[in-house]
This record gives C-alpha cells, sequence and structure tokens, in this order.
C-alpha cells in the first residue's frame, strides 16, 4: 500500500523522537522548530555551506538538503548531542577550544560533526584528509588552518590546553568559547520562541523600477491567516536609516521608486507554516521596471538619471588629500608608471544570515539579533519608530560574522515595528539570496594611479583617483571616499601626493562597511604599482618597500607625525628570511618545470584605528558587589574576533587582578554602556582603553579602601583580598550600600582617541594610531589553465602588544583568507551571484599554511602599546598575491578577482602559448 | 498535501499520475525550489525496489539511480570506472555525495553535471520505467538540454546500464576555481585501453562546454590505433567545432574552448598510465 507518511520517527542524539513534518520539510527545520536542536545552523538551505551538517546513520549529510521523512528510522546525531555523549566529539571540543578553532562559532556545529565522522573513520588523520573530510562546510572568520590543527591534535589523543595566567600577553582560550563548541551558543536565529509569528520581507525583484502597491485589504481577504502587512506608510517616525549623519538616505520600505534589487518594499506577518508556503509573487505590486544604471560609467553619463536629489552626477561625495606637489614631482621623476584597477563587489560572506526576532515586554520594546552595533541599532530605531530611546531595549544574540555589514540596520526595524503593532513576538531569518541581495558590500572600485620615482628609487610623486561604486545608498560610502585618500600612499614615505576618492551611487546593492572601507582596493593598485616600479629600477621589491618605508618622525601625507609606533620597517624586514627561501624554492621549482610555476609576491599595508576625525568613544562599566564579586560590564559586540576575551583581559591587567575570577556582563543596551561599534579595528585599541581607564579606576577606589600601596596585588575569589607587601587585607563590603544595580563600588570611564580635524587639503590628525602589515606570498600557476594555488603565507604585523596572540593568529588568518577569496575568485553580480555557489569563498584546500610573525612596537595611545589589527590582516593579502603570480609568470594584472580565465588571457598577453 | 514515500512501484506510478514532484537524494530538488515555496504533492523514490545499487547485469553494470555518489566512490569496480568514480567524489561535498544520486544528477540535466562525461565515455543506457512498460535509451539521448530530459511526466530513471568497458582506464578532469564545493568550468572524462603503446577504444567527454556533454567522436576516431605519445599532437590540432560553450560567471566561452583542450590531453595521460606535471 501506498503510504503518506504523517509521522516520523527516528533516533535524535539517543533519544527515541517522532515528528510529523510538512510534506518535504528539511531535517534542518524540523530539528531546530520542532526538536529545539538549535545548534543545528542554517546558512544557505542549499548545501552550499555546510553548516546544518549533522550524522545520519554516520554519514554527514546537510540537514538542509534531506526531507525529514528520509530520516525515518535512522539515528540522527548533532554537535551538541554529539559532545555531550561522545569521547571523540568531546575530545573535539576540547581541541576546538584550545585552538581557538571557533571564531564566531556559527560554522562550529557543521566542522565538528564531520570531524566526528572524520575521526570515527581514521583516528589520525593527516592535515590532507582533514581536508577532504571538512572540505564541504565553509567559515569565513579562521582560514581554516586552526581548524584542521584542531581536528589533527584531536586524533592524537585528549587535549590538554596549556595553562596560561590571562594576563596581557598570555593565548587566553575565548572566555566566551565553550558554548561555541558544545552546541549551546545561541546566535539571532536561535533565540525566538517555537510558536513566535513570522515576518517576510517583499522586495524589489528590479534593478531600479516604479511601483505601485495594489489593493492590500482584498490581499489580506484572500489570505486570512495574515496577521499583519506594513509598507512605507506604516512607519510612524522617518522612514530613513543610515550611518553617517547627512547621509541618512535608505527608506525601511521603499516609497514608489526601488532604488535597487532586493530593496524591501512591503511586509507580511504569519504562522510559519503559511509564510513557508507563501509565494511573494502573489503580493499586489504593480512594476515599471526603469533602465539601471549598474556601474559607475552609467551613473556619471552626463544626463543619466539621478537617484537621490542634491547629488548631481550620482556622486554621493567626495574624499581628498593633497601633500606637496605632486604634478611637479611626477614631472622631475627619472621614470613612473601608471595602471588603472577594477575590483569587484565584494560579499562579506557570513555564514549566519541577519536573523532575529522583537517583542515587547513591560510596554518596551525589545530587539534580539546578530549585531556589530547595539547602540547604534537602538538609535537608528527610535528615529525610525519615533520612540524614545529608552523605551528601546537591543540585546544582541552571538553573531555568526559580521566584517563589517552587520554595523547597519538590516532585519531589526521590520520585526521592531511588527511587534509594536501585533503587541507579540515577531522573528525573521533572511535567506541566503536574501541576505546577499539586501546587505552591504565590499565597494566595487576603478582606481587610476600614477607614481614617479628617482633613478635611486625613492618615490617621487604620486597621484591616485578612485571611483568607488557605492551602490544604491550611502551606508558607509562616505567612510570609504574618506578613508581611501589618507592611505592610498600606503605605510612609505610619499612627499608629493594628491588623491582623490568619489562614491557614486548607482542601482547596484548598496555597498557599506567591509573589514578595510575601500583600503584594500587602494592597496591593491598602489602594492601592484610598486613592484612593476621596483621591476623597472631592477631593485628587489621587498628592499624597494624597505627603502620607502614611513619611520617613526616622518610625516605621512597627511602630515601627521608619529613620534613612536611606527612598525611598517619592522614587518618588513621581518620577512627578509622568508623572501630570500622562498625566492630560491621558487627559482629551483621553475628550473625544474614548464607547465606550471611558482613566483613570491611582497606587500604592505596599513590602517588607522578608529574614525577619521571624529569622536568615537567607548565606555566601560565596572562594579563590585558586596559579596566581592567584581563585574565587567563589556558591551564591544564579539562578532568571533575575540573582544569578550581581550577587553576583560585589558580590564584585569589594569585592575591587577586574575581575570578568571570576574564575572562579566554581555552586551545589552539596558545592562551595557555604549562601547561604539565593532569596526574600523577599534575595539581592542578604543574600548581596550575604556576597559583599562576602568581597571585602573577601580583599582584605585579598592587600594584607597584599604590603603594599600599602590603595587599590591589585588586576589579575587571569596570576597576582594589586596596583598600588600606581607599583609593580607580582606576588603569589608557588607556595611556599604549598594546602588541600583547592586555594586558597593562602581567605576564609569570612557575613552576617546584624540585626533584633530582635516583641512580642505586633508591635512590633520585623521587617526591616533595606525596599525602596519606586511605579507609575503608563494604561489603556484597552471600557466595552461590559468589557475592559482597559494602555496604559503608569511604575515607580519605589527600591534603594538598582543594581548592575547592567539587572537591576534586568529583574526590575521581570518584576514588573508579574505584577501585570498578577493584576489582569486570572489565577484558579487547583482542579480547573478546571490548564492554561496555562484559567488565563492575560499574553501579548505585554498587557505595554505600561514606563518604569522607578531612584531610589538608600542603605540603612544593603544592599551599596554596595543594597536588594532582586524582590517590590517586583509590589506596586503590581495597584492602580495597579484605580486606573486606576476612574479611567477610575467601576467600584468588590473582586474579583481583574478579568475582562471582573466590569468589564462593575462599569462597569453604576456606571452606564453 | 502530501509525502509519499512508497516501496511499491504502483503506488509510485499513481503519485506521479497525481502530479508528485519527484525527490531522491534532495541535494538539486531543494536548492532549485530558491525561497519559493516547497510542492505540496511530493514523490519520494529512495524506498522503491531496484532503483539502488551496483551490480553485475548481464554483459554489463546495472547501477541504480537512487544509488549514491559515496557509493559509487566506494564500490570495487574495474579500472574503466575510474574516471566515474573519480567524478564521484569531485560532485559537491563529501554531505552532497553521501546524499545526492547518480539519478538525480542525470535528470536535473544540468550542463555542468559531473557525473555525465563520465557515463558518456561508458555509453551508459538509462532505463525508464511507467505504467506503460520499461524504456531504455542512451544516455547521450535522455538529456536533451539544460534542465530538459526525455523523461516523460509518467516516467521515473530507475538505473543506468553499463555495456561492459572492458580493460581500458578512465580519468576525470574538473576545472573549477576553487578546491571544493565548486561548480565546473569545464569537465573532461576519458576511457583508453593502451596496447602495445598504442591508443584503442579511445573515448571522450567534455561537460560544461555546451548544453548538453559530449562525446567527441572525431577526436576519438583520429586517436584511434596512434601512439600515446601523439596525443599532445593531435588533441593540440583537434578542431573541437562540436563544443558551444558559453560564457558565464566561472569564465569566458573561450577561455573554456582554451582550457578544454588542455584537459583533454591531461585526462588521457592518466587514461594512458601517465601523469602530467
Amino acid at each position: 500500500m501506498d503510504k503518506t507518511l504523517d509521522v516520523t520517527s527516528f533516533t535524535l542524539n539517543g533519544s527515541d523522537v517522532s515528528v510529523a513534518p510538512a510534506p518535504g520539510e528539511r531535517l534542518s527545520h524540523s530539528l531546530r522548530e520542532r526538536l529545539d536542536a538549535r545548534d543545528v545552523k542554517v546558512g544557505c538551505n542549499a548545501g552550499d555551506c555546510g553548516a546544518c551538517t549533522v550524522l545520519v546513520d554516520g554519514a554527514p549529510v546537510c540537514a538542509c538538503l534531506m526531507p525529514t521523512a528520509q530520516a525515518q528510522g535512522t539515528v540522527v546525531e548533532t554537535q551538541a548531542g554529539l559532545v555531550e555523549r561522545d569521547d571523540i566529539a568531546q575530545r573535539l571540543a576540547d581541541s576546538f577550544h584550545a585552538h581557538q578553532a571557533a571564531q564566531c562559532g556559527i560554522c562550529t556545529p557543521g566542522m565538528m560533526t564531520a570531524a566526528v565522522a572524520l575521526l570515527r573513520d581514521t583516528r589520525s588523520p593527516d592535515h590532507a584528509q582533514v581536508e577532504d573530510a571538512l572540505g564541504g562546510v565553509l567559515c569565513r572568520c579562521t582560514g581554516y588552518r586552526k581548524i584542521i590543527d584542531a581536528v589533527v591534535a584531536a586524533g592524537h589523543g585528549p587535549i590538554t590546553a596549556e595553562a596560561v595566567s590571562g594576563d596581557v600577553g598570555t593565548s587566553l582560550t575565548r572566555l566566551d568559547g565553550r558554548p561555541k563548541v558544545d552546541g549551546t551558543e545561541r546566535f539571532g536565529d536561535d533565540v525566538a520562541g517555537q510558536d513566535t509569528l513570522v515576518l517576510r520581507v517583499i522586495r524589489s525583484p528590479h534593478h531600479h523600477a516604479e511601483f505601485t502597491i495594489g489593493d492590500l485589504d482584498a490581499f489580506q481577504r484572500a489570505h486570512p491567516w495574515v496577521a499583519l502587512v506594513l509598507t512605507a506608510s506604516d512607519i510612524p517616525g522617518r522612514n530613513r536609516f543610515g550611518v553617517i549623519p547627512g547621509f541618512i538616505d535608505q527608506p525601511v520600505f521603499a516609497e514608489g521608486l526601488a532604488r535597487h534589487r532586493g530593496e524591501a518594499i512591503a511586509a507580511i506577518v504569519g504562522p510559519a507554516e503559511e509564510i513557508s508556503r507563501f509565494d511573494p509573487e502573489d503580493f499586489p505590486i504593480e512594476w515599471t521596471p526603469l533602465p539601471p544604471m549598474l556601474t559607475p560609467e552609467e551613473a556619471m553619463v552626463p544626463g543619466a538619471a539621478q537617484l537621490h536629489d542634491g547629488h548631481a552626477d550620482n556622486v554621493l561625495c567626495q574624499g581628498f588629500v593633497k601633500h606637496g606637489d605632486a604634478e611637479t614631482a611626477l614631472a622631475r621623476a627619472d621614470l613612473s608608471v601608471e595602471a588603472t584597477f577594477e575590483t569587484a563587489y565584494v560579499e562579506h560572506g557570513y555564514i549566519e544570515p541577519e536573523a532575529g526576532f522583537a517583542e515587547v515586554v513591560d510596554g518596551r520594546l525589545h530587539v534580539h539579533g546578530c549585531t556589530q552595533a547595539a547602540v547604534m541599532d537602538q538609535e537608528t530605531l527610535a528615529t525610525i519608530l519615533a520612540l524614545p530611546l529608552e523605551d528601546i531595549r537591543v540585546v544582541p544574540t552571538a553573531t555568526g560574522g559580521g566584517f563589517g555589514s552587520k554595523i547597519d540596520v538590516s532585519f531589526q526595524p521590520f520585526v521592531a515595528l511588527a511587534a509594536l503593532r501585533l503587541n507579540a513576538p515577531v522573528r525573521i531569518t533572511y535567506s541566503r539570496q536574501e541576505s546577499m541581495a539586501s546587505t552591504t558590500k565590499r565597494h566595487p572600485s576603478s582606481i587610476t594611479l600614477r607614481i614617479g620615482a628617482t633613478r635611486d628609487g625613492a618615490i617621487s610623486g604620486m597621484r591616485f583617483d578612485g571611483i568607488f561604486n557605492t551602490g544604491a545608498y550611502a551606508s558607509w560610502g562616505p567612510t570609504v571616499a574618506n578613508r581611501v585618500p589618507i592611505h592610498a600612499s600606503g605605510p612609505y614615505r610619499v612627499r608629493d601626493y594628491v588623491a582623490t576618492a568619489r562614491g557614486i551611487y548607482t542601482n547596484g546593492t548598496p555597498s557599506g562597511a567591509f573589514r578595510g572601507f575601500g583600503v584594500p582596493q587602494s592597496a591593491v593598485a598602489q602594492e601592484v604599482l610598486f613592484d612593476e616600479l621596483a621591476a623597472k629600477l631592477d631593485q628587489d621589491p621587498l628592499e624597494f618597500r624597505i627603502a620607502n618605508a614611513l619611520e617613526n618622525g616622518m610625516p605621512t601625507v597627511c602630515s601627521q607625525v608619529f613620534e613612536q609606533g611606527v612598525g611598517i620597517t619592522a614587518c618588513l624586514e621581518a620577512l627578509r628570511p622568508a623572501w630570500t627561501e622562498l625566492n630560491r624554492d621558487c627559482d629551483a621549482f621553475n628550473a625544474q618545470h614548464q607547465a606550471r610555476k611558482r613566483g613570491v609576491g611582497v606587500a604592505g599595508g596599513w590602517y588607522g584605528c578608529g574614525n577619521t576625525s571624529l569622536p568615537n568613544p567607548s565606555t566601560i562599566k565596572a562594579g563590585v558587589r558586596a559579596d566581592g564579586t567584581v563585574v565587567l560590564h563589556q558591551g564591544a559586540a564579539d562578532i568571533g574576533q575575540g573582544s569578550n576575551t581581550v577587553i576583560p583581559q585589558i580590564f584585569a591587567r589594569a585592575l591587577g587582578a586574575d581575570v578568571l575570577r570576574i564575572a562579566i556582563v554581555d552586551g545589552d543596551t539596558d545592562r551595557t554602556p555604549d562601547a561604539g561599534k565593532t569596526s574600523a579595528s577599534r575595539q581592542t585599541f578604543v574600548t581596550g582603553n575604556a576597559a583599562r581607564l576602568a581597571g585602573e579606576a577601580l583599582r584605585r577606589q579598592i587600594l584607597s579602601h584599604v590603603n594599600a600601596a599602590d603595587d599590591s596585588r589585588i586576589d579575587l575569589g571569596d570576597g576582594v583580598h589586596v596583598i600588600d607587601g606581607a599583609a593580607t587585607h580582606r576588603l569589608r563590603l557588607d556595611h556599604l550600600e549598594p546602588d541600583a544595580d547592586g555594586y558597593v563600588m562602581r567605576v564609569l570611564e570612557s575613552y576617546d582617541p584624540p585626533t584633530k580635524p582635516l583641512d580642505e587639503n586633508g591635512q590633520g590628525d585623521p587617526y591616533a594610531q595606525y596599525g602596519y602589515a606586511a605579507h609575503l606570498a608563494m604561489v603556484e600557476v597552471d600557466l595552461k589553465l590559468g589557475t592559482t594555488r597559494v602555496l604559503h603565507m608569511v604575515a607580519a604585523h605589527d600591534v603594538g602588544c598582543a594581548i592575547n596572540p592567539l587572537l591576534v593568529e586568529g583574526q590575521i588568518h581570518g584576514g588573508v583568507a579574505q584577501g585570498l577569496g578577493m584576489a582569486l575568485m570572489e565577484e558579487y553580480l547583482p542579480g547573478r551571484t546571490e548564492n554561496l555557489h555562484d559567488y565563492l569563498i575560499p574553501t579548505f584546500g585554498d587557505v595554505p599554511p600561514i606563518d604569522t610573525i607578531i612584531i610589538e612596537e608600542p603605540d603612544a595611545h593603544g592599551p599596554y602599546g596595543a594597536k588594532g589589527l582586524g582590517e590590517h590582516a586583509l590589506i596586503p593579502t590581495a597584492p602580495a598575491i597579484l605580486n606573486a603570480i606576476t612574479r611567477a609568470t610575467g601576467a600584468r594584472l588590473r582586474r579583481l578577482p583574478v579568475t582562471p580565465a582573466r590569468l589564462r588571457a593575462a599569462i597569453r598577453q604576456a606571452g606564453h602559448d | 498535501m502530501s509525502y509519499h514515500r512508497p516501496d511499491r512501484i504502483e503506488d509510485a506510478f499513481a503519485a506521479l499520475a497525481a502530479d508528485a514532484s519527484v525527490i531522491a537524494g534532495g541535494t538539486d530538488w531543494y536548492p532549485a525550489r530558491g525561497d519559493g515555496p516547497l510542492p505540496d504533492n511530493v514523490l519520494d523514490i529512495t524506498r522503491l525496489p531496484g532503483f539502488s545499487g551496483i551490480a553485475r547485469d548481464g554483459q554489463g553494470w546495472r547501477i541504480g539511480a537512487t544509488t549514491t555518489w559515496t557509493a559509487i566512490a566506494r564500490a570495487d569496480l574495474p579500472a574503466c570506472f575510474d574516471g566515474l568514480r573519480a567524478a564521484a567524489r569531485e560532485v559537491g561535498s563529501l554531505q552532497i555525495q553521501n546524499a545526492g544520486t547518480i539519478g538525480g544528477n542525470l535528470c536535473n540535466a544540468s550542463p555542468a553535471a559531473d557525473g555525465v562525461p563520465a557515463l558518456l565515455t561508458l555509453d551508459a543506457q538509462v532505463r525508464l520505467v511507467s505504467p506503460r512498460g520499461p524504456r531504455d535509451m542512451p544516455l547521450a539521448d535522455f538529456i536533451l538540454g539544460p534542465r530538459r530530459t526525455a523523461r516523460s511526466g509518467d516516467e521515473l530513471l530507475q538505473s543506468l546500464w553499463i555495456p561492459d568497458p572492458g580493460a581500458g582506464t578512465g580519468a576525470f578532469q574538473k576545472l573549477g576555481s576553487r578546491k571544493y564545493l565548486v561548480i565546473s568550468i569545464a569537465m573532461v572524462a576519458s576511457l583508453v585501453r593502451v596496447e602495445a603503446g598504442q591508443m584503442r577504444d579511445v573515448r571522450v567527454a567534455v561537460g560544461a562546454c555546451g548544453p548538453v556533454a559530449t562525446r567527441l567522436r572525431d577526436l576519438e576516431t583520429s586517436l584511434e590505433g596512434r601512439a600515446v605519445d601523439d596525443a599532445a599532437g593531435i588533441v593540440a590540432a583537434a578542431p573541437l567545432g562540436t563544443l558551444s560553450p558559453i560564457s558565464d560567471v566561472r569564465g569566458s566561452a573561450e577561455y573554456r574552448l582554451d582550457a578544454v583542450r588542455n584537459m583533454i590531453l591531461r585526462a588521457l595521460v592518466t587514461s594512458c598510465g601517465g601523469s602530467h606535471g
């Protein structure tokens, strides 16, 4: 007999379970929403990312591609269940934690389940076996190498974590790391209740179109389950959001005109089951498509449609820096190079799509979800919803990667408005396609650069002109336009310099913040031309850079002078041994091989930490409870980079106490003061300084309470003890009156980096500190196919002071992987690569071993000398790889990504057959 | 609204008659739905008898349509299947190979289907079943174009039959922009028997270089009986006029034609027992 299955029974993590899935329901959905196995993560719903990997009868499969009905009678295992019950999984959890193989943690469930299957088959796998077995899971944070190390180590027996004090300078394992490896971490989609109403956004399928919304009453009558329909007219406050005052131009819901594909037009709310069966084409919208302008070229044509009032020629804004006299110096130069470079839209590719939920609690709005900037979210919601700030609470969940895009609001206004209107919780999870089509990207760029030099190898004049496609709305476009001219010289001594960067509105997806804010693009042009200049001069590329490197006491192109902490020379010099050795290896290989050639490339980079000439304070609060517990309120959003660990380490050092004995309150706008956004490599520097000041202030209070000497030790645990020489004082706190938070002592400290405004020529002190970096890449190119394998990377980074060296390595590895992707494969095309199989990010096997060299040239302002690092890790990677390819093949590369097709064409142009 | 997972073929036919959407491993079925709703009426063929497994069958081999890529990669098969097994290990990821089926790969009819070139070199035949009875046809006749096959609405792809390919060695080359989880820019499968230094029974098929994967019959003829060492020159001079690649996000048409020539040679070298450097 044919049987229509309504109940599916299987064993889940050792327990017998039964569910009644909808026809064709995905196993991932049943596990998460019916069986509460929210350790199963959904990153793409298409088998492209592997985050949802579970074991079915021991075999790893993507739960998002398996009908629940096929699980009938099987044994299903997930990360959380495995870690609870399986020796191998427990060993893996320890190993992932010890190696910091989980950064944001969103891919970790998939990685670990795949690794369990491998280790059950192969007791002690080697690196290649790990890559093959885990190759179906994508990670955007770690660069994979720490994951490989963690699995290999787990194959060699129990993991004994190295005991460290946790002090500044030690590789303390992540304080928030355990939940990431045991399956209990909760991300944006993991916090709403199972029966929460679901919101679905109706989006523009056109790049550029006028529209009218049809009869909504009739629509609701035809769809009686629809609890709420929202359009622009429902916005109670201002239907605009953005991130920079004066550039707040993006509507929550478009008003009659869609300026990009994926723009939100309306939203409907209903029960999950009905929403999942709803076809958005049934929503009544009448479209009048308009010709799209997808590139700045099209948008800058005289007579082109103007996307925003007050922005003639679709120019969003322009940044400008002028130092000395570039034209005269270029005319005087003995030789020069000039070229135009094109870089593509780059997608952030975090594995966690935007997700969260909102609810009304005691008359206040609570918004839970992934974010990089809780307080900015709160402020944005207040203007959109016309609510006082104090009526809004933003509670960040764990954030499964951000890299800049989760600074802007995305889902928050929709669910917030819906929850307020319905007075009920409302949730949303972006689909992968929706995430890619609607959230910000790295700006595509077209850069024309000319650099001159004297015959003895000194730079003589540099002229930079960059056009950045900012897409349909401003987002962080002004920041890119302003940052790029300041950074486009690279960390070198350039006396005569002029640089212009313009952001141009188009009908593309909005471009915004992405690790480096335009600097990775400008570094490609500058560092590739440096190699061509060195070649013309017949100089070694590394030595050419060292000879021109910026040093202490030398003015930057903004005339800013740092008396200490300029670490680029140290970074470049640290590469010398590897440069010599790898070049020798390549020469030997190339003498033996014709069809494949190897080359080594070098590039440098710098990045100013914090906002450009604008205030960006962070505030840290801490207190002592009557029982002696020290509590740190840490609001810096940890999106995987590690601020939940680094900030406490700094605070503990300043307090003079053991970091492991400090209680931590995580980000929550009701409980943690504003630590600013997680961007611009500012958290370790800026929030770190606030934490240092808070720790120092609390220490003073504690010591003065018992009149102890300045060099006393503070011992926490079972009260606060002050050890002053031979004497130990136990603080008597029970007689003190606790404040509203329950603290008998409290501190609140802020830090804002000292900067000076830029004048009309971009002269001033834009940043209080820069971080510096230099990378080496060794590549092998298949001349006939144009494919590139990066074989080895060496990354030297001046971080001032490595607060946590293992976290520093993690940032560098992840940045290198993203730089590699940008160089070789990543190209977002609106409407064409809106998924993770047409848009490619590096997989296991694409990221080579990375040697990291940590340089510590202390910064005058950083906490204990520390500098920011997040963006720096990415900046030199792509140009180092391009330079390596050119040195291997002679091919001139002008357009990113260097796909096999483009490289093969360039190789043929260079004269190979 | 129903999900049928019958273990009798008659029940499958009944569901099919009611317009059920056919699912096997699901690895193409779900992504094809995008963000749209799932069909209400689904026929899951993974429990049907005779639809799974690999076995000798007369003068050849029969592979059930719902046989997974992992089962193919792990099967104890002679060297003529090396190309197919290599392709099996390149489909998506291990997770995809554990669920995705060979029949689904064919019915999905993607121009970049990894399994097709090797199956073409193996002269695979497909068997369709319906209430009208079984129907066999060459694979080359089954796939008509992108997302189009010769399967009628009342038919199911039950199995493939591969006539005994003899003593040749298969090889597979896949070109992509990254190591894992990559859709092919181009693919080549070859099958060659080397006898006294000469190439015999030469078969070459190319995928992702036209609407359907295709055998290069002219090239096969010009290679037949020639010395292994002559292959490079013959391939270099081959017109390859039957290929009609498109330009897309993965590569230009010009690049595909250029690259595939080198891939053909590399596949042949592997089939002939050599290595390429």
